[in-house]
């Protein structure tokens, strides 16, 4: 087997996020990056993949230099080769998708897994828009992820449920939360991850198509009201949703 | 200009961000002059289409099939691709569920089209459709535009308000897809639904709970007062992963974001991953013994006190109020 994974690195969830000088970004001063959470349960399910059919599996980012610190905690959990696609230019979701679908191609994978979304864009398009680009399925908010000579039995959250999808390989999987516990890299893993090269490929540059025109922090809310201490303040607040609030 | 809204229907009934998503693009129709035309796929679908019209569509294409019964990413996909061909449509709205999150991707890639996903407004200035669009988990909001001559936009759940419904009928006009096997290359076999139970990401009320219940024994009182309410139960990062509560509870950077109308926090401090996934609700509510927790910050109405002896007395007197 093939197997490819998707990773990005993206500021950590304890970020507070604050506007760039351009206004279009975040200003990364003092930010924290990390393997996106999505992408880590993309990688573990590689690893298991690999586990199961033999094979090996490459992790693959799109970003600058500092993404290396990404791929190297990928490699560190166990991943056989790491590619980085050096490019630190923005793009959008599509523009993304495009140079991953292209390195995807050349290289053959049988599978490719990725996180659900992205947490800093929050997107949730560069799976399904890597399988519509090489013409193959893909399943989103995977839970649950059976492949069986060539087939795949997958489970995807949706509102209130699961869809049970059926497919065939080779196809793009979008792990969500709850598909597996990904692994703590081992010392061992850690001590080889540095060791190994993270091959650098220059993708081509591709236009995006959605254009960040301003960014901005959601405006602050009015401080609110501390209704009561105990019990006896419920009586008060009931009220105030239902006649103020109008909610009840 | 046409505007094409894919309103999203399970089991014959529609969605309420079907609504939401015809209601928005009838908003938009009227800045740019344009008609808003509604598709519905699916299965024994037809005697439903009718209804859109009472939210100002004039046409609605309806595509059955009873291979579409469930969903499938790629018929659905090549529909709703096909169907903006013939019409001439340049402007899609899909809403930001499990489904359109899902097949969106995929018509942008076969309309050759941009799209701004998870928007929670339009606006149209000088003629250009401008999204806003909560990043970061809505710790940042950008606002973006679409440059190719197709746009599509997903919106998200419970953001747009729906207009309230008049008695006007549609006109239902039903479209041949030629749909071969190879279409169905991704297919939905079964649902399997999470016990009746609502969801978060749907809810209009959610009641959450988080480490302050001290164990996942005491979720009871927030499942009694959700009950009373009618609303659905969540849960912070923290429970989840200390594994009282399961995974499609959990409301966060790393769970669902949601926007209700009233979000009730018990026993949450707030962590800034938890305040990113609920703070775009409309009224919030915390309970919390700490009067310096964060989510204090955010909630319009708080009581610092004991969950144990407030959650029970506010599930009394919502009873009282709602007649139950």
């Amino acid at each position: 087997m093939k197997i490819l994974v998707f990773v990005n690195h993206v500021p950590d969830t304890e970020t507070k996020v604050k506007v760039g000088a351009d206004a279009k970004s975040i200003d990364p001063t003092g930010v924290n990056y990390m393997l996106s959470p999505y992408d880590e349960f993309g990688v573990e399910e590689g690893l298991k993949t690999k586990q199961q059919l033999g094979g090996e599996v490459v992790v693959v980012s799109l970003g600058g230099e500092t993404n290396k610190e990404t791929l190297r905690k990928a490699l560190a959990m166990g991943c056989d080769k790491a590619v980085l696609l050096k490019d630190s230019s923005v793009r959008d979701s599509y523009s993304v998708a495009r140079s991953l679908a292209d390195y995807a191609k050349e290289y053959g994978a049988d599978i490719i897994f990725c996180g659900k979304q992205s947490i800093d864009y929050d997107d949730a398009q560069v799976g399904a828009l890597v399988a519509e680009m090489l013409g193959i399925p893909s399943v989103s908010v995977v839970v649950k992820l059976e492949i069986k000579e060539g087939s795949i039995t997958a489970e995807r959250e949706i509102e209130g449920g699961h869809e049970v999808v059926v497919s065939k390989l080779p196809a793009v999987i979008c792990a969500q939360k709850g598909l597996n516990e990904p692994r703590y890299p081992s010392l061992k893993g850690i001590m080889d991850a540095k060791r190994k090269l993270i091959e650098e490929k220059i993708p081509a540059a591709v236009e995006s198509r959605v254009e960040v025109i301003a960014m901005s922090n959601p405006p602050a809310k009015a401080q609110g009201k501390i209704v009561g201490t105990d019990a006896s303040a419920a009586a008060e607040l009931v009220r105030l949703l239902h006649e103020e609030a109008k909610v009840l | 200009m046409k505007i094409l809204a894919f309103a999203e229907q399970r089991n014959g009934q529609f969605k309420k961000t079907a609504f939401e998503v015809v209601t928005a693009a009838k908003t938009i129709a009227g800045q740019l002059n344009g008609e808003v035309i509604a598709v519905v796929v699916g299965n024994n679908i037809a005697s439903i289409a009718g209804q859109l019209g009472g939210y100002g569509v004039a046409k609605v294409l309806i595509v059955e099939d009873t291979r579409l019964e469930l969903y499938s990413t790629t018929a659905f996909a090549k529909i709703i691709a096909d169907v903006v061909k013939e019409e001439g449509v340049e402007i899609i709205l899909l809403p930001a569920s499990e489904m359109g999150k899902d097949v969106a991707p995929r018509v942008s890639v076969k309309l050759d089209a941009g799209l701004a996903a998870g928007c929670t407004a339009l606006k149209v200035e000088n003629g250009i459709v401008k999204a806003t669009r909560p990043v970061y988990a809505g710790k940042g909001l950008v606002d973006v535009i679409v440059k190719t001559p197709v746009k599509l936009f997903t919106l998200r759940p419970n953001v747009f308000t729906a207009s309230a419904p008049g008695n006007i009928e549609a006109v239902v006009e039903r479209r041949q897809v030629n749909l071969e096997e190879t279409d169905f290359a991704v297919s939905v076999k079964e649902i399997k639904a999470s016990s009746g139970k609502k969801d978060v990401a749907e809810a209009d009320i959610i009641v959450s709970g988080g480490r302050g219940l001290k164990g996942p024994e005491h979720f009871g009182m927030i499942e009694e007062l959700a009950g009373s309410l009618g609303a659905a139960v969540g849960a912070s990062r923290a429970v989840v992963d200390a594994g009282w509560r399961p995974h499609d509870e959990q409301v966060g950077q790393t769970g669902k974001t949601v926007s209700p109308s009233l979000y009730i926090a018990v026993g949450i401090s707030g962590a800034v991953q938890h305040l990113a996934g609920m703070s775009s609700s409309k009224y919030i509510v915390a309970v919390n013994k700490d009067k310096d927790a964060p989510i204090f910050t955010i909630a319009d109405y708080g009581i610092v006190g004991d969950a144990f002896e407030v959650v029970p007395a506010i599930t009394a007197e919502v009873k009282k109020i709602l007649g139950k």
